[in-house]
């Protein structure tokens, strides 16, 4: 096994009480105080992650937009420097290579934010696709990055940064000074509460972190682990790569045809997912909740009402806002509507459970 | 990590559950290391009363909201009782590992098993080496 790696931050999460895990190799925490009371900080106050192990994938030059409209499932040229947008790299099959958001940094640069343990096979993906002449600058490891989620994010966040943090729109970004450091502000997250991602140079990282617990310590402020960033996540149905997305997996088998430019085409995968469009999916992804007692896990089997396997779960967990165990999975689209009975099989046993809306959480607009 | 509380008067394996010897039944449940190492128990699942169980044999599963173990018999001999509470209320484990957090009292079918469970100063280190990992 190759050496885990640490973020800037790794010193703060031990005096912090943290619990370290591998996640995407690197040393990450899984929890402080506890999954539950950090999931709750994020739900009714504020809740500050260490984030610093995605990577970021900048491109430059006159061909980078272009570049980025070819690699990305969504739009790109008629995203506004300033502007954020989530997509899926696609192979040609129209499997998930990754999904990432796109920052609009100006004419000809912008960047992709990817999942930690896909930065190498994103990178060589980018390069082998991009158009000639295009920069591709991994620069990963020298940015941090910082999520403060939760209600109260924005009192916290203005109390040190210049701009108008409070004001700022979702999926929209700034670039600004924060607690004496340039940072860049977008209004994002990956929790389904209100909040902000924070990137900044990472040896500045640690202090901000810091600096950003000091100033929610009225509003109750927390740092949250991975754990509860799952059923955070989980709960505002938001896919993890590894889980519900994988390179054999396409978007549109995932629910996320909103987040591809069918229509415009040009991307990789595209023919490959427009064919998937017009035939049908073979699999689509699925909220369920279960009926009885018990918790679904990844790769526990899914069956249909009779009894026979017809699925797998990606992800699942006890939600700790709704009292009840959720999760994702996928199973034919016959079964995919809404209210269909489910079976899922834990250890032996068959629990029930059925189709749910998605997100399971949704926030509540002030 | 917070202060773990090992009691002097009960038997510990190395699986970090805890026996205690009461009326000739030895009372089954996890230690107050497993509990923090767990988290939030979200789930536990026992076996019927009458089921018979080896000496390291798995007796049921513990989850938290991360975590799924399985829990060992420290000793072997026949479920005598279990601890219905924690069905309505696993979080009892997290709150009262060795009073209301317990699991099941077995009839032990070699009570000389329970002498041979580590006693609270030999778990105790046994907890502490693996802290420092």
């Amino acid at each position: 096994m190759s050496e885990l790696r640490r973020t800037p931050l790794f010193d703060l999460h031990r005096s912090l009480g943290a619990r370290m895990v591998p996640f995407g190799g690197f040393e990450m925490p899984v929890q402080y105080e506890g999954i539950k009371a950090e999931h709750g900080a994020v739900r009714e106050r504020a809740g500050l992650f260490d984030v610093s192990h995605m990577g970021q994938i900048h491109l430059e030059g006159p061909e980078a937009v272009a570049s980025a409209e070819r690699l990305v499932t969504c739009p790109v040229a008629s995203l506004r420097p300033g502007r954020v947008r989530y997509g899926v790299l696609c192979n040609e099959s129209g499997g998930s290579v990754d999904d990432v958001t796109v920052y609009r940094m100006a004419e000809d640069r912008l960047f992709l934010c990817v999942n930690a343990s896909n930065i190498d096979k994103d990178r060589a993906w980018i390069e082998g696709h991009a158009l000639p002449g295009v920069g591709v600058d991994d620069r990963s490891e020298t940015t941090g990055l910082i999520a403060l989620q939760g209600p109260r994010s924005p009192e916290v966040l203005a109390s040190l940064a210049e701009a108008d943090v409070a004001g700022l729109k979702f999926f929209r970004f700034v670039e600004t000074q924060v607690a004496g450091s340039p940072a860049l502000i977008s209004r994002s997250g990956y929790t389904g509460s209100d909040g902000y991602e924070i990137y900044l140079e990472a040896d500045r990282t640690a202090d901000l972190f810091q600096a950003l617990l000091d100033a929610g310590r009225d509003a109750g402020i927390a740092p949250v682990g991975l754990g509860a960033r799952d059923t955070l996540r989980l709960e505002a149905a938001l896919p993890l790569y590894g889980h519900e997305l994988d390179d054999e997996t396409s978007p549109l088998e995932a629910g996320l045809q909103r987040f591809v430019k069918l229509d415009a085409g040009g991307f990789l995968g595209a023919e490959a997912l427009a064919q998937q469009a017009a035939n049908g999916v073979g699999k689509q992804l699925v909220g369920f909740e279960l009926s009885e007692r018990g918790v679904a896990r990844a790769d526990h089997p899914l069956l249909d009402a009779s009894g026979s396997p017809v699925g797998r779960v990606t992800s699942g967990a006890p939600s700790p806002t709704l009292g009840t165990c959720i999760g994702l999975g996928y199973v034919p689209p016959a079964l995919a509507a809404e209210g269909a009975e489910l079976g899922v099989e834990i250890r032996g046993r068959r629990v029930s459970a059925r189709v749910v809306a998605t997100p399971f959480y949704r926030r509540p607009r002030g | 990590m917070a202060d773990t509380e090992i009691p002097g008067d009960l038997r510990y394996s190395r699986e970090d559950e805890w026996a205690r010897l009461e009326d000739g039944r030895v009372f089954v449940g996890v230690t107050d290391y497993a509990q923090q190492q767990l988290g939030d128990v979200v789930f536990v699942e026992l076996p019927e009363v009458g089921t018979a169980f080896d000496q390291g044999a798995p007796f049921g599963v513990i989850e938290s909201v991360k975590a799924v173990s399985d829990l060992y018999a420290p000793i072997s001999g026949t479920v005598t009782e279990v601890n219905d509470e924690l069905v309505e209320r696993p979080e009892l484990v997290n709150e009262s590992c060795y009073q209301n957090g317990w699991m099941l009292a077995l009839e032990p079918s070699d009570p000389a098993q329970l002498d041979a469970l580590l006693e609270a100063d030999a778990y105790t280190q046994y907890v502490e080496d693996r802290k420092d990992d």
